[in-house]
């Protein structure tokens, strides 16, 4: 049976349809590897009771011929989603063992479509940071090793419970949210695809806030296609978070295999960073290669502010942070420290309760709002922002269809490898992502091939507000042309 | 703002002018919180009024009650201020157990309404225009409980999120009793407005009071704020207090700290609560879990029409279509219910542009009167506005006289009942068959030769024959009537 935890969602589908095998049998495949698989750290939770109940529901629909668009798919959540009934942490200390009495939008329209919960998948914790190495339930393994090398290394983040187990063969997809690029780092890093859809595209209804004006959940993938098939039951307007947009959700699938030909490419000149390895900068190349040979045209174009983006998203994100953390206070739910009075009953609980690098934000997020300081910071890092947004407005004005980018700096590291003496070293890991977060656009990253150690790199493509369409048909001319990528299992 | 004459303080070095602003809390009447959909009825079980928005649960978003943004709308445009047609929702950074999410959403730089003013009467038909600077839109806190356990403190998130309006006003107000009359005044408003209950027991309306002094005319001195004064009585003590104490330090030479203050009703002083130092640092910014709240100019213009008829412009209208004098209109327009009531009464009556007037000195004077002896509220008035009414028609026909009338109305307030079936059943209709009271006047005449011959010389003992006929007739005699047969017998 193990064979079935191979198949893209969309095969499944099929064999699903044509009965070859039911969703229980799909889906325990998918907990007999998570089994296997523990190693990896990649769920925190896992709901094998709940997905069997799950799935045969899903089997019966199946057989009354009344199945939804995920029906018996089994999938992972990010524990950053809040589940009816099931602990969710954001994998900090101090929700403790907090069950939600409510479920998301996001993923309450995956189960009315269907699809089946495998358990909560690891991040960093509050989603707050690049590597899964925040998460008070201890790193995430990538099941991606160099060549020669039995070094665990990171699957990035914050996603990276989603992107290992996707990439792991442990579930057909998984949800991911994406502030800075919490999606399409750990795609890029695990040679899965990911893409966060534009800013107000999916409601952010029961996840965990990390920062409201950039968060947006998407799903990580086995192929683009899946992944078209992921968004479009997560998508949606949602009358509870007012910063969703009201606008139907196409049929992304539809997308896929339309013709590129005459579309035009941007390669922005700013992301060509000094010192960038050449192996990206050949991926880049190849990139752009394959969307030309499918009859794209690539065009040079200028994005001025970049460079702006990456401190100004740490002041942004931090700064929205550090209000939407408050909430963990020790008084109504989660960890609640012993204390002599409110105020040590606070300190107590949240010196307690967070880990360093929420600390760490928390703090210059206070700071950039102080009274004195918030014009020179936070004031500042909007306008910078205003920029930013406008860089790809006019990008888009001037007849641009999307715009084509490596999704990070490099391959996956190793755990421990990065960020220790300096976090900036870390936040680097954002630098050709934080971009489309700023601006509220769409990005896509999808695999494109593998450095000189054998570690999957990605491509990044940013499209027009709410044309997710455009990627899913250029992500899959990259797909198509780069192949596809398993880790060999080490498990 | 206009000029009425205001209350100087004496001081050793002289005179002391008040500068006094205000910062009015009034709780939005509305079914539903500010931006949850859960219950704002007073009152209920701890913590039985509480959305997983209220409680500040993971995830959850805040989602603008639209039902509020229309009463602060209608509440600007009572107040004659300018409604911003785009306003930003930002959140206030502060920890305490009252408000779970660590901030309260308000409205910092962008708030819902601008400037306006409101004109408030004063005694002796003075009157003073005060400006309000802004009116935004805010969550209410929760409540700490300290005593249901010797160990901890609760908290009960009923109020917590309900819609407040704060309501600054500009520090126009110069001493105690303008303050009162404007807080009375805005609560008069409110309450015809519909959109605060005004209960002040309840805390739906609840001030902080920023007091200053300075020489009259010179430059502005250091403010105190007197926070969350819930009883206008004590606004005006509070003041009075912390103006003296202020007064008292600058003559001693020393200078005022910028605080904030409670006031003690018991001990009938203020005292300090927090210092300018340890204010806290609310690292205000733009709620980004909220658009910026954005409506259209038609959007005004249809609330605008559908605007009750405000206490300013019912005096206004009662004082041309029925003669009412300033005074006894503004009483009247004072509270809504009184208002609604004399309207009542108008509507009932069979000719109110004859007895219009009439029916405002009864409702003042006989029904105010013994509502105000009997501490009754006038939604709890044993007379009703169509008994009211009736009483005035059988004046205004000649039925009975004013005197009978006052007998009348207190018979049906003891004992209820239709009034004219009550006059025909206890026989107190007024006696105009001029043959039964030409007898009465002639034996009254007969029995007084001496007075009958005094009054061609001092026609004013005319009036003694006049009330002893009506005793005669017990107050039934027309008095008119009485008059003229008494001139003509008598000859004067």
């Amino acid at each position: 049976m193990t064979d079935l935890t191979s198949l893209t969602l969309a095969e499944a589908r099929k064999g699903l349809a044509a009965k070859t095998f039911t969703s229980l049998e799909l889906t325990d495949a998918h907990l007999s590897a998570i089994e296997a698989a523990r190693v990896l750290n990649a769920f925190v939770m896992e709901t094998p009771d709940q997905a069997r109940t799950m799935a045969r529901e899903a089997d019966v629909r199946i057989a009354k011929g009344d199945a939804g668009p995920l029906a018996g798919i089994p999938l992972g959540i990010k524990d950053l989603f809040a589940t009816k009934g099931v602990r969710t942490t954001a994998c900090s200390k101090i929700l403790g063992t907090f069950v939600p009495t409510y479920e998301s939008t996001v993923t309450s329209q995956l189960w009315r479509d269907g699809a089946v919960m495998l358990g909560k998948l690891n991040n960093d914790e509050f989603a707050m940071g690049s590597s899964n190495e925040t998460s008070c339930f201890g790193p995430v393994g990538n099941p991606w090793r160099r060549d020669d090398s039995n070094t665990t290394l990171v699957p990035g983040g914050s996603s990276g419970g989603s992107a290992s187990a996707v990439a792991a063969l442990l579930c057909m997809g998984a949800t991911a949210t994406d502030t800075g690029g919490s999606i399409r780092q750990p795609a890029a890093f695990t040679a899965t695809v990911g893409i966060k859809p534009t800013y107000g595209r999916c409601s952010r209804w029961g996840i965990v806030a990390f920062a409201s004006s950039l968060d947006q959940a998407g799903p990580i993938a086995r192929s683009v296609r899946d992944a078209a098939m992921l968004l479009r039951s997560m998508a949606g307007h949602d009358p509870k978070d007012t910063t969703s947009v009201d606008i139907p959700v196409p049929d992304y699938e539809a997308a896929i295999g339309k013709s590129v030909k005459g579309m035009k490419i941007g390669i922005p000149r700013e992301y060509r960073l000094d010192g960038m390895p050449a192996e990206i900068e050949k991926l880049w190349q190849s990139g752009a290669d394959w969307l030309r040979s499918a009859g794209a045209e690539l065009v040079e174009v200028s994005l001025p502010h970049t460079k702006y983006a990456l401190p100004a998203y740490y002041i942004v994100a931090p700064a929205e942070a550090s209000s939407n953390l408050a909430r963990y206070d020790g008084v109504r739910y989660g960890l609640r420290e012993s204390a002599k009075n409110i105020i040590e009953l606070y300190e107590n609980t949240r010196a307690e309760g967070f880990g360093a690098e929420v600390k760490r934000r928390v703090m210059i997020g206070t700071y950039v709002l102080s009274a004195g300081y918030y014009d020179a910071y936070y004031l500042r890092a909007q306008k910078v922002r205003t920029l930013i947004k406008r860089d790809f407005e006019d990008c888009f004005a001037r007849g641009v269809d999307a715009i084509l980018t490596p999704a990070t700096p490099s391959a996956a590291f190793g755990i421990g490898e990065k960020g220790g003496a300096d976090p900036v070293e870390m936040y680097l890991n954002d630098i050709f992502t934080v971009t489309v977060n700023m601006a509220g656009l769409p990005g896509i990253a999808v695999p494109a091939g593998k450095d000189a150690q054998g570690l999957p790199l990605g491509l990044q493509l940013i499209g027009r507000p709410f044309d997710e369409e455009t990627l899913f048909s250029l992500g899959e001319v990259i797909e198509q042309a780069a192949g596809r990528f398993t880790p060999a299992r080490w498990w | 703002m206009s000029t009425a004459s205001h209350k100087l303080l004496k001081g050793a070095t002289g005179d002391w002018e008040m500068v006094i602003g205000m910062e009015i809390h009034a709780q939005v009447t509305s079914n539903a919180k500010l931006f949850s959909g859960a219950s704002t009825a007073f009152g209920g079980e701890p913590n039985s009024h509480v959305s997983l928005v209220d409680a500040a649960m993971p995830g959850m978003l805040p989602v603008i009650n639209e039902e509020c943004v229309r009463q602060a709308v209608r509440t600007g445009l009572g107040l004659n201020a300018k409604i911003n047609l785009r306003s930003v929702f930002d959140r206030k950074n502060y920890f305490y157990p009252d408000s779970p999410q660590g901030y309260q959403i308000s409205q910092y730089k962008s708030p819902v309404v601008g400037e306006g003013e409101v004109l408030v009467e004063l005694d002796g038909g003075r009157s003073v225009t005060i400006g309000i600077e802004r009116l935004h839109l805010e969550q209410d806190a929760g409540k700490l409980l300290h005593d249901r356990s010797p160990t901890m403190s609760n908290v009960d998130l009923n109020r917590c999120g309900v819609a407040l309006m704060e309501i600054v006003s500009k520090p126009d107000i110069r001493d105690a009793e303008q303050a009162k009359a404007y807080v009375t005044k805005l609560r008069s408003i409110l309450r015809y407005l519909g959109t605060c209950d005004g209960d002040m027991e309840k805390g739906s309306l609840r001030a902080d009071v920023n007091v200053s002094v300075r020489k009259p005319g010179g430059p502005l001195g250091t403010r105190c704020e007197i926070k969350n004064m819930n009883s206008i009585n004590f606004i005006g003590q509070a003041i009075e207090y912390e103006a003296r104490r202020q007064i008292e330090i600058l003559e001693d030479g020393g200078e005022i700290d910028q605080e904030t203050r409670l006031y003690d009703p018991n001990k009938g002083e203020t005292r300090s609560m927090r210092s300018k130092e340890e204010a806290h640092d609310y690292r205000y910014f733009p709620d980004p879990d909220l658009l910026p709240l954005e409506f259209s100019q038609e959007f005004v213009e249809e609330l605008k029409a559908k605007l009750p008829e405000l206490p300013d412009q019912k005096k206004t209208r009662f004082v041309a279509d029925f003669g009412l004098s300033a005074y006894d209109a503004s009483v009247l327009v004072a509270e809504r219910e009184s208002a609604v009531f004399y309207e009542t009464v108008l509507d009932k009556l069979a000719n109110r542009a004859r007895d219009g007037k009439m029916a405002a000195n009864w409702v003042i004077n006989e029904l105010f009167g013994r509502l105000n002896k009997e501490g009754r509220d006038i939604t709890a008035s044993p007379v009703n506005a169509g008994q009211l009414a009736a009483i005035i028609d059988l004046i205004g026909e000649g039925t009975i006289s004013g005197k009978i009338a006052k007998d009348l109305f207190e018979i049906v307030w003891q004992e209820g009942g239709d009034p004219r079936a009550l006059v025909e059943s206890r026989g107190m209709k007024q006696v105009t068959d001029l043959s039964a009271i030409e007898k009465v006047v002639d034996d009254i005449i007969a029995a007084n030769p001496d007075k009958a011959a005094q009054v061609k010389d001092k026609p004013q003992s005319l009036g003694w024959f006049v009330g002893q006929v009506m005793k005669a007739s017990g107050g039934k005699a027309n008095p008119q009537s009485v008059n003229d047969l008494l001139k003509s017998k008598l000859g004067v």
